[in-house]
């Protein structure tokens, strides 16, 4: 108990604040055809891929901005950002870590991500972006010998263009919505993902993003592919420096599962989420899709959103195979100013298929949470299943929790359950924890920790444990 | 439809004998129907229902007046028998009937206030329509203490006199301290494709009862909207009852202000549909102070490509601790071509309180078939008992043993 208190000491304030000084390259401020070819550019990208985001940008100039979700932010003025930062070190590519930039892995090694293979993460291979780009991604070797290709998309364009063709876009197509459409056309970097068919991917893959540069927003792009039968477990981790300004955050993860493949997304967002009076934080506007594109793939998303400023997104999947199965794992934690809109959708095509939906939000302080989500049964999908249960948890009366579902059955072979509730920590329990000699915050982190187990006993071991702590940390200060 | 609504506006009001104030106001409401025209799927509350296409595509094009110049005969054969109960006729869209035969004269007021318009503080574009167009409105006062003896029965009778029109109705109720009103609104539709557009106001003061329970059972073409406002002080009970099923359209929409503490709302409902028929409940009940209760239930039997929807809100206040809110809805699609739509929505900004929203649909449960065949049913026979069933948990909601036998037989539920 007492190491659990240091650790929360320690951790009190947001300890992935600082920031790296660094020579940055930079796209010229604000969004237009020349800054797209830029980026294009300096990515030494072929002809396909410039057409592809220049006509991306020309859908995008026709688009409004949505404004239906519930927490409302300042305009963005998209001419006053930075579409594309890379350390200048990066310019050339180095081709072993031995040339990275030391600062870099400073950096790294700060976050608690060693890029040094000898310290190896418990068998996880890792990919890092830096802002706009790549900048280690390791393990490559070895997942090569069994035919997986892990790489920054970048690379990916250029050594498996046939891939990347196919792929890109079809989950999330060019002319989706505002921002998974400013995406096709700024993205930066991102992994690519594909383990070839019947492979079980050995290790667990990663990504881990990290926004540096101020001013600059983010847009990666995520692309997996599960050819059939095999199955992989990517994990994703994400961290900012403090800043008072906002920043965007608008990343597109497309899934493709074919034949009796497994693609396990599991997500510990951790953007910094502004200070206690909602100054600063990122607004982590995220589009995520998996395609159950054959028949008996599975998909299943788990997440633990505890920063940005706005988190807004929904990932979803789209049942399209019989027999597919789509998961929907969620915890989110909003304290302080923080507002979060979050859910996911389901959409039943094939027939036979399957979803779950455990969905647990905690807001607290001033904060506000959203859960949106759809389940859409279409009069094809025969013999289809939806389980749905969210839940929320409020802590104090100046925050807000929210239920959206949006349920669609039509389909007479097909059933679906939602329950949802809302409720506070009871006295009760707390009473019965603080006799046993916990603190009121001891116990409040008790009681929590087993609100949101269902959740995280779907996260790898290793998450878990960091996801278990951040629950803590996230709602440090929010009990008396 | 503009020009036409415009014209129809005009005769309208010269018919109407209107001071030039509410003339104007009249002119107001207008011209905001006219900007925003029918609600449509953009619109966030009808997105499952597109009145706006539904119109269109049953009806055609809309009249907006009707002369209301000459009376209508009252068919006595569409009341009910064997309920003693005081009346309200309105055929066509007039009110051709108010009589409160059973009760005490002086304890009940009716007051004509045709000249000044209540404003319904909804966005909604209906409400516009209904403020411009109602040509005559009444207000029911009962006085405070006084227990309606009987119920009171509102028939709304439509025949094959009118078509393609569309008819607005408003009345606005207050149910003074200690007072009790149980009231049935009963619709009789022997016409085809029109659209009824009607608002209720509810006041509910200190310790005051309201009944409601609206029954559409009839088959017809005809669309209906109907919108019920019900203010909650103090110690205030309010009950709906929806039997939703006879028109080709109907949404239904109740919103409830929760401002007294002790106050409590409930709203119960069955959609028993077939053959194309598209009905919505959307309920919005605001907790607004501490101590209030509200509870929902909805119940769906759907077949023949009927389309059900039912969108449930429950706001909780931030000053509005120790909340109970509970809201369940559940459906049964007999068919391939039926749907069924919900958005249970929870918004809460108070801590201490209970509140649930549960929704399922699906199909006939084939263990409980097989287990009544397994005992001599034929397979008609389970499915009618468990349907029956099904139902008969929301009919036994009803708090009122008169009304609750009464629509039992309504809709032929046996125990």
């Amino acid at each position: 108990m007492e190491n659990r208190q240091k650790e929360i000491e320690k951790l009190k304030d947001y300890k992935y604040g600082f920031s790296t000084d660094i020579e940055n390259i930079k796209a010229p401020k604000g969004l237009n055809e020349d800054v797209i070819k830029f980026i294009s550019n300096v990515k030494k990208e072929p002809q396909w891929m410039l057409e592809f985001r220049l006509k991306a940008y020309e859908r995008f100039k026709q688009l409004k901005e949505p404004d239906w979700q519930k927490p409302k932010y300042p305009n963005i003025d998209y001419q006053d950002l930075y579409y594309y930062s890379a350390p200048k070190s990066m310019d050339k590519k180095p081709k072993s870590l031995d040339e990275l930039d030391p600062k870099l892995l400073e950096t790294y090694k700060k976050l608690g991500i060693p890029l040094q293979e000898q310290a190896r993460l418990n068998g996880i291979a890792v990919d890092a972006v830096f802002d706009s780009v790549s900048v280690a991604t390791t393990f490559r070797e070895e997942l090569i010998k069994q035919g997986i290709i892990f790489c920054p998309i970048s690379e990916a364009i250029q050594n498996h263009p046939e891939l990347v063709k196919k792929y890109l876009g079809s989950v999330i197509p060019l002319t989706d919505h505002f921002f998974a459409t400013l995406n096709s056309a700024v993205f930066t970097d991102g992994s690519f993902v594909y383990i070839p068919e019947g492979v079980r991917c050995p290790m667990e893959l990663s990504t881990y993003f990290r926004i540096n540069a101020s001013n600059t927003g983010q847009f990666e792009r995520t692309l997996i592919i599960a050819d059939k039968g095999s199955y992989v477990s990517y994990l994703e981790g994400c961290t900012a420096p403090m800043r008072d300004e906002n920043q965007l955050h608008a990343a597109n993860v497309e899934l493709v599962a074919l034949d009796d493949a497994e693609i396990k997304y599991s997500t510990v967002q951790n953007w910094y989420p502004g200070d206690k009076d909602g100054k600063g934080g990122i607004y982590n506007f995220v589009t995520k899709r998996g395609l159950c594109k054959g028949k008996n793939s599975k998909i299943s998303w788990t997440q633990v959103e505890t920063g940005s400023a706005i988190t807004w997104k929904y990932p979803s999947c789209i049942l399209r195979g019989d027999n597919s199965v789509g998961e929907f794992y969620s915890i989110a934690i909003t304290n302080n100013h923080q507002k979060a809109d979050t859910g996911t959708k389901m959409i039943h095509l094939g027939k036979n298929t399957k979803s779950k939906i455990i969905s647990k939000g905690i807001s607290a302080g001033f904060s506000d949470m959203t859960y949106r989500g759809l389940v859409d049964i279409s009069s094809k999908a025969s013999n289809s299943n939806n389980y749905t249960q969210c839940d929320s948890l409020l802590m104090g009366n100046k925050c807000g929790a929210h239920t959206v579902p949006y349920i669609k059955n039509k389909n007479s072979d097909s059933n679906i359950a939602h329950e949802a509730t809302t409720s506070k920590i009871s006295e009760e329990q707390l009473h019965y924890c603080q006799q046993r000699g916990l603190s009121a915050e001891e116990a409040v982190g008790l009681i929590v920790n087993g609100f949101c187990k269902e959740v995280l006993q779907q996260l790898p071991m290793e998450f878990a444990v960091e996801a278990q702590k951040l629950v803590g940390i996230s709602l440090e200060g929010s009990v008396g | 439809m503009k020009e036409q609504l415009q014209k129809d506006f005009d005769n309208t009001i010269k018919n109407l004998n209107l001071s030039q104030k509410d003339i104007e106001i009249k002119k107001f409401f207008l011209d905001n129907f006219l900007n925003k025209g029918f609600p449509d799927r953009k619109e966030e509350d009808w997105k499952f229902s597109d009145i706006n296409q539904i119109i269109k595509k049953n009806i055609g094009e809309l009249s907006f007046f009707n002369d209301y110049t000459s009376t209508n005969k009252v068919d006595t054969s569409v009341f009910v028998d064997g309920l003693e109960h005081n009346k309200i006729v309105f055929i066509n869209g007039r009110i051709e009937k108010i009589d409160f035969d059973y009760e005490k004269k002086e304890q009940i007021e009716i007051i004509d206030q045709s000249e000044t318009i209540n404003k319904f503080d909804n966005n909604n574009s209906l409400s516009d329509l209904n403020n411009a167009l109602t040509n005559k409105s009444f207000k029911i006062v009962i006085k405070k203490g006084y227990q309606l003896l009987k119920p009171l029965i509102i028939y709304h009778t439509t025949n094959s006199k009118i078509w393609s029109k569309n008819i607005n109705l408003r009345l606005d109720f207050e149910l003074q301290e200690d007072s009790c009103l149980r009231l049935i609104d009963l619709f009789n539709d022997t016409s085809e494709k029109n659209f009824l557009n009607i608002f209720y106001n509810f006041n509910l003061k200190e310790n005051a009862i309201l009944k409601n329970y609206k029954v559409d059972k009839l088959e017809n073409k005809n669309i209906k909207y109907s919108f019920n406002n019900i203010e909650q002080n103090k110690n205030t009970i309010s009950e709906t009852f929806i039997l939703s099923s006879g028109s080709n359209f109907f949404k239904s929409e109740i919103n409830c202000n929760l401002k007294g503490e002790h106050s409590s709302a409930f709203v119960n409902g069955i959609f028993s549909l077939n053959n194309n028929k598209h009905h919505e409940i959307r309920t919005i009940i605001n907790h607004l102070t501490e101590n209030t209760k509200s509870f929902q239930l909805i119940k769906s039997v759907l077949e023949n490509s009927s389309k059900a929807v039912y969108q449930g809100k429950i706001f909780v206040n931030s000053d509005a601790q120790k909340t109970d809110g509970y809201q369940l809805s559940k459906a049964i699609l007999l068919n391939k071509e039926s749907e069924f739509n919900a958005k249970p929505e929870l918004e809460i900004y108070a801590d201490d309180v209970k509140c649930s929203h549960g929704s399922a649909s699906g199909s006939l449960n084939e263990d409980s078939i097989f287990y009544l065949m397994s005992r001599g049913l034929n397979y008609n026979q389970a499915r009618e008992l468990l349907i029956n069933g099904f139902l008969l948990d929301v009919v036994e909601k009803i708090t009122d043993s008169e009304i609750r036998n009464l629509i039992k037989n309504m809709i032929g539920i046996k125990e």
